[in-house]
């Protein structure tokens, strides 16, 4: 195996044109327990921290884009960003330890393909969208058109995801991100949820984005739970109808980290919760 | 295959060394430049035992390459304090007998200087939840928490 | 018995204290020798499966490898026991679980000893296999070792089954026949893992001449030189084992998993070896305690009094023949004064790796099943259930359920602490239970021996054959410094390799500062002895005209107050002149342990709609007969609550159709972390043992008894409705709501 240290995004996509079997290395948290456990056997890493504008935070059209290689320690101290977009940062910094979060990565997180990863249906729920560079240059895809399966994406061999794009939000918006976790740190979350509404200026929800996590073979937007979300002030009825929506969307395995029919459960449990928080921040009252 | 050159900065002191390109930080530190504080407890970024902080952030060595540090600052537990003036986490770590194997003791010390660095004053909850990745198996963790949170409250000038 | 201490009770800084925050402690993998190799380990993916071939050729071609061993390198011993334990460092024949080391290489190289287990071809022949304690008892499933079968066993179970022990007096089913209530339950408890962060380490050098040293991190380098001695075949004088710093044992590193392995590898290479386990390593390969299938019938009166118990425990110990269900038959109703009790228990073979001691081996579980059913009866009657322990309480003069007739205990002191203490009688909020257990253990004494040496400076070295856990180095100098009379820092207490100081028994069963403690003070009293003597020396009176008090030598009788006296300093200053270097030392088998209880409370609020179970408030009562530094001792308490919390809650090994371990790491085998807990509230209780001169009982295993049940019992309160097996994941919590 060797290790390349790329100097711009031309190159690392140009490197991974010419090698079959390379792996990109952002924050590395995940390709190194792989690379320990025979895992993954890259013939080629490819370093993409020193490129330049890889490692930025860039206020982009009201929004903000988040370079490949911003580690979650990073985000979760921008204070813009975390006033944009509180449900998308707290997913991230759910991501590991504090010092995995000193190297873990959004991107990357993203880029894994893991159906429990904690930032992707926060991410989903925000309408992110990711920008894809590739030997034929760069196109902006939807983070939900990414997701394809346990550890796959839609991503070509040669392509890499440079940043995401979060987008401007409205006035009286808000998001939120739960998982649940047997303890109270250091899992992979057995379920999550993360969703995002936006309010009129009488507290009635008039958008809404609802995302699973680890309930599926990929992270999943449920339009049904966000529609019974709509039109509501979080009433009751109005939660009850998400959490059997996302029950109804679910479609979980058994393994050692949780069964289905708890999973199932638990995604209902979580969706109505980040929905209130989502819903206080956004300004709601409940 | 051959070796990688790095040069880097450990504890202040320039360093000079040739690694594996898939060789971890924490093997280069503990197998190259012998310095054994960093400790490996599971090579995979869950005890914390291999904590050490690169350019200011925490970090868990194992799940850094050594080809990586290039031109970094590295520190580990080896630069902090001495034994004549420790610091003043290592102090009250000691006077609340936080330890027992004291195996995970480095990486407390390097994770708890950094949350420190960062939040002067943090609550039992926050402390708590910084050292979430740091596993202890012997103490039940009441005696660290109140080591770090007793630090702290010197390290600010508490006359508490 | 109350006395006045100096030393004792204080709270100095342990001798090993600045080396650990300084990074310069040295364990069992920080230690590096020219030359040395480096040896990795392969490991069967199967169950169950006879090895059918191994070909080696290829990894002993691969540039860099200096040897290469299987099975095969590893001649017969005749003690059997040490044959298992020789068998389970590197299998012969059969691969007996997941995980069993199959080879191992000794390379130049990690990287190179990585890429030579590659190269190694095994060829398995899969069989038959079972990794359930009741699958394993049936009589129809595949044993692993014939011709083991417990004696006196009949057909009705299989010859997996190894061993039966039943304990206890007078007849359950008359006192269920005077009981207003009975219940009877099954329970079942995983298996856990100690958790020590530190993986098993060694490095060894076995030359030509038939010498050896192996540095290694153990709880007994005397037990590790006597089992390495009998496999290697080598005369115990020749191998020199030296304890590293340790971290973490809690039981695990009382045996050998590795350190056999390194020896021939270097015997073979001819080079120093140096093995470290990987964590995936250290869960697959190395020892977690037993899992349990249980069976407890309680008979109680309405006024509380319990008239009849039975238990009957099915452990599961893994891949080969061992003896531990006999302390939870024995541990099960230690904690009651009882006319009609009997706990009965069987030792059980799986497809597993081979159990070894965790914390108070077997008794956790037994209390469990236990205190969870004393516990439904305190709520089906009414009655309150710390009122019912104290009724029912074992004191002194109760005949045990195990046997002996008690001396004086403080489990009663321990109850009524307990219910004083303003956490029983704190409110309580929403979705909230408080959970209350008692727990047990024996604590052992054991072999041990001493050396203490008088320093002509006044100061002292002490020389102990135990690793040092836990701060036992500090609590061995206290104990010298209060015998001799002279201050803590005058002393230096060092764990000695097994060529400087006599034979001494494992760091385990709470027994280091009860035995070693003992024959220090013994040692301490040789050399006051000593030191008496050259005083009158010095004087020119009778020896027995002068006594020790307060760290000098006082002249009695009709010399009493006409001669100054002469401190160890003094005398010690003098030594060379008066006859040489004092010293005294002791070895011996101290067996007057002194039991420890226990009793916890915890508050636990469970998430009515996830099962997530909070612990919110722990307080940990326990009886230490006498607390030599108090800081180490709560830490103990401290820390063996948070282990059983782990173990009533998430920790388990997780096994596949596959007969595979699914969690081989801590990512998926969840200890508790910083962020699960509150503080955990010690209350020391001190009834002083009898049998220590200081009053010592052990007190490093008690602490994981009482949480099994305690947080189990506080979540049937906090929902209402009861689990009957471990651990209380967030799925089985919601399931039972």
């Amino acid at each position: 195996m060797r290790y390349v240290v790329a100097k711009d995004c031309p190159e690392a996509v140009a490197l991974l044109n010419a090698n079959n079997g390379a792996r990109l290395l952002a924050g590395g948290t995940d390709l190194l327990v792989q690379l320990k456990q025979g895992a993954a056997k890259p013939n080629i890493l490819i370093d993409i921290k020193k490129i330049d504008g890889f490692g930025n935070i860039a206020a982009e059209e009201g929004g903000f884009r988040i370079g490949a290689t911003v580690s979650g320690a990073e985000i979760g101290a921008h204070i813009a960003l975390k006033a944009a977009w509180p449900g998308v940062v707290e997913a991230v910094e759910l991501i590991g330890s504090t010092q995995v979060q000193g190297r873990a990565t959004m991107v990357g997180n993203l880029c894994n393909g893991s159906p429990a990863a904690d930032s992707v249906p926060a991410m989903l729920a925000a309408g992110a969208v990711a920008r894809v560079e590739g030997p034929g240059g760069a196109r902006d895809v939807p983070v939900a058109d990414l997701l394809k399966g346990p550890g796959r994406t839609a991503l070509g061999s040669a392509e890499l995801v440079s940043s995401v794009l979060l987008p401007k939000r409205g006035a009286r918006a808000g998001d939120a991100y739960l998982r649940f976790i047997p303890r109270t740190e250091m899992d992979i979350a057995v379920a999550s949820a993360g969703v995002n509404l936006e309010l009129d200026a009488g507290g009635v929800v008039v958008a809404a984005r609802v995302a699973l996590g680890a309930v599926a073979p990929t992270a999943i937007l449920v339009p049904e739970a966000a529609a019974a979300l709509v039109g509501s002030r979080l009433e009751a009825s109005a939660l009850d109808a998400c959490a059997t929506a996302c029950e109804a969307a679910s479609n979980p395995i058994d393994d050692k980290r949780g069964t289905a029919e708890f999973r199932t459960r638990i995604a209902g449990v979580m969706a109505t919760r980040a929905a209130k928080t989502a819903y206080t921040r956004a300004g709601g009252s409940l | 295959m051959s070796k990688i050159h790095v040069n880097a900065t450990v504890n202040g002191d320039a360093v000079e060394f040739l690694c594996e390109p898939d060789e971890v930080l924490l093997d280069v530190l503990r197998d190259r430049l012998n310095l054994t504080g960093a400790k490996e407890g599971c090579g995979t970024g869950d005890c914390g035992a291999c904590s050490v902080t690169l350019n200011g952030r925490l970090v868990a060595s194992c799940l850094v390459l050594g080809a990586e540090v290039e031109g970094s600052a590295i520190e580990t537990v080896e630069g902090i304090g001495t034994a004549d003036a420790l610091h003043p986490l290592q102090r009250h770590l000691l006077d609340h007998a936080a330890l027992q194997c004291g195996i995970c003791t480095p990486g407390i010390i390097v994770a708890a200087k950094a949350l420190l660095a960062e939040n002067p004053d943090p609550s039992e909850e926050e402390v708590r939840f910084w050292l979430a990745g740091n596993l202890c198996r012997c103490t039940g963790y009441d005696k660290i928490i109140r080591a770090v949170l007793s630090a702290a409250a010197e390290m600010r000038g508490d006359s508490a | 018995m109350k006395q006045d201490f100096k030393v004792l009770g204080t709270r100095p800084i342990r001798p090993d204290g600045l080396d650990k925050v300084t990074g310069k402690a040295m364990f069992g993998a920080d230690k590096s020798v020219t030359g040395m190799l480096h040896a990795r380990v392969l490991r069967s993916p199967h169950a169950h499966a006879e090895i059918v071939s191994i070909d080696t050729s290829k990894a002993e071609a691969l540039a860099g490898v200096k040897a290469v061993i299987t099975g095969d390198d590893f001649e017969d011993v005749d003690n059997r026991w040490t044959r298992y334990t020789m068998q389970n460092c590197m299998a012969q024949g059969r691969a007996l679980y997941d995980g069993h080391a199959v080879a191992a290489v000794a390379a130049v190289s990690k990287k190179v000893a990585a890429e030579a287990l590659a190269l190694i071809e095994v060829t398995y022949k899969p069989l038959p296999h079972v990794t359930d304690v009741d699958e394993a008892m049936a009589p129809d499933a595949p044993v692993l070792h014939e011709g083991v079968k417990g004696r006196n066993l009949g057909d009705d179970v299989s010859g997996n089954t190894v061993g039966y022990y039943s304990f206890g007096h007078g007849d359950p089913e008359t006192g269920f026949a005077e009981a207003d209530e009975v219940i009877e339950r099954t329970f079942k408890t995983a298996a856990v893992h100690q958790g020590y962060i530190e993986p098993q380490a060694c490095l060894a050098d076995l030359g030509a001449d038939g010498r050896g040293e192996l540095w290694c991190c153990t709880q007994g380098h005397y037990e590790v030189r006597r089992i390495c001695a009998e496999i290697l075949h080598m005369d115990a004088s020749q191998l020199r084992v030296t304890a590293s710093e340790i971290g973490g044992g809690f039981g695990g590193k009382t045996t050998v998993f590795i350190e056999p392995v390194a020896l021939k590898l270097s015997q073979k290479a001819g080079r120093p070896v140096k093995l470290v386990m990987s964590r995936e390593e250290v869960f697959r390969a190395t020892g977690p305690t037993m899992s349990a299938s249980m069976d407890v019938k309680i008979g109680m009166a309405k006024d509380g009094r319990i008239t009849g118990a039975h238990a009957r425990l099915r452990y599961q110990g893994g891949a080969f023949p061992y003896q531990m269900v006999m302390l939870g038959a024995m541990s099960a109703f230690a904690a009651y004064d009882l006319e009609h009790v009997q706990a009965e228990g069987w030792d059980v073979m799986t497809n597993r790796p081979k159990m070894i001691s965790y914390r108070a081996p077997g008794a956790p579980m037994a209390v469990y099943a236990v205190e969870s059913v004393v516990d439904e009866l305190c709520q089906k009657l009414g009655l309150d259930p710390l009122d019912v322990r104290i009724m029912n309480a074992a004191r002194e003069g109760s005949k045990s359920s195990y046997g002996p007739t008690f001396k004086a205990i403080g489990l009663v002191e321990a109850l009524e602490a307990a219910k004083a203490h303003p956490h029983y009688s704190a409110p309580l909020a929403p979705n909230t239970g408080r959970g209350v257990s008692c727990g047990f253990w024996f604590n052992f004494g054991g072999q041990v021996s001493v050396s203490m040496a008088i320093n002509a400076d006044g100061t002292v070295n002490l020389i102990e054959g135990n690793p040092d856990i836990g701060g036992s180095r500090a609590s061995i100098s206290m104990m010298a410094a209060e015998a001799l009379g002279i201050e803590f820092d005058r002393v230096r207490t060092i764990v000695g390799d097994t060529a400087s100081v006599g034979f001494s028994d494992v760091t385990d069963g709470s027994r280091v500062t009860f035995a070693v403690g003992i024959a220090t003070i013994n040692a301490a009293k040789a050399a006051i002895k000593e030191m008496c003597k050259r005083a009158a020396m010095i004087w020119e009176i009778d020896e027995e005209s002068v006594e020790w008090i307060d760290g000098a030598a006082h002249a009695v009788g009709h010399n009493a107050g006409t001669l100054p006296p002469m401190t160890l300093a003094e005398i010690a200053a003098t030594s060379g002149k008066t006859g040489g270097p004092i010293a005294g030392h002791h070895e011996g088998a101290p067996d007057k342990a002194g039991v420890s209880f226990g009793v916890h409370l915890v508050d636990v609020e469970v998430d009515p709609e996830t099962g997530f179970t909070a612990i919110k408030r722990y307080t940990a009562f326990q009886d230490v007969g006498k607390a030599i530094h108090p800081a180490y001792v709560e830490g103990q308490i401290q820390g063996g609550a948070v282990q059983g919390i782990g173990w009533a809650l998430n920790e388990e090994y997780i096994y596949g159709e596959d007969g595979r371990l699914q969690n081989p790491g801590f990512l998926d085998y969840r200890i508790p972390v910083a962020s699960d807990l509150p503080m955990i509230e010690p209350v020391i209780i001190e009834v002083p043992n009898p049998g220590h001169p200081y009053g010592v009982r052990g007190c490093g295993e008690t602490a994981i008894v009482p949480p099994l049940a305690a947080v189990s019992n506080g979540v049937a309160r906090a929902i209402g409705a009861r689990l009957y097996a471990l651990p209380m994941s967030p799925p089985k919590i919601l399931k039972a709501l």
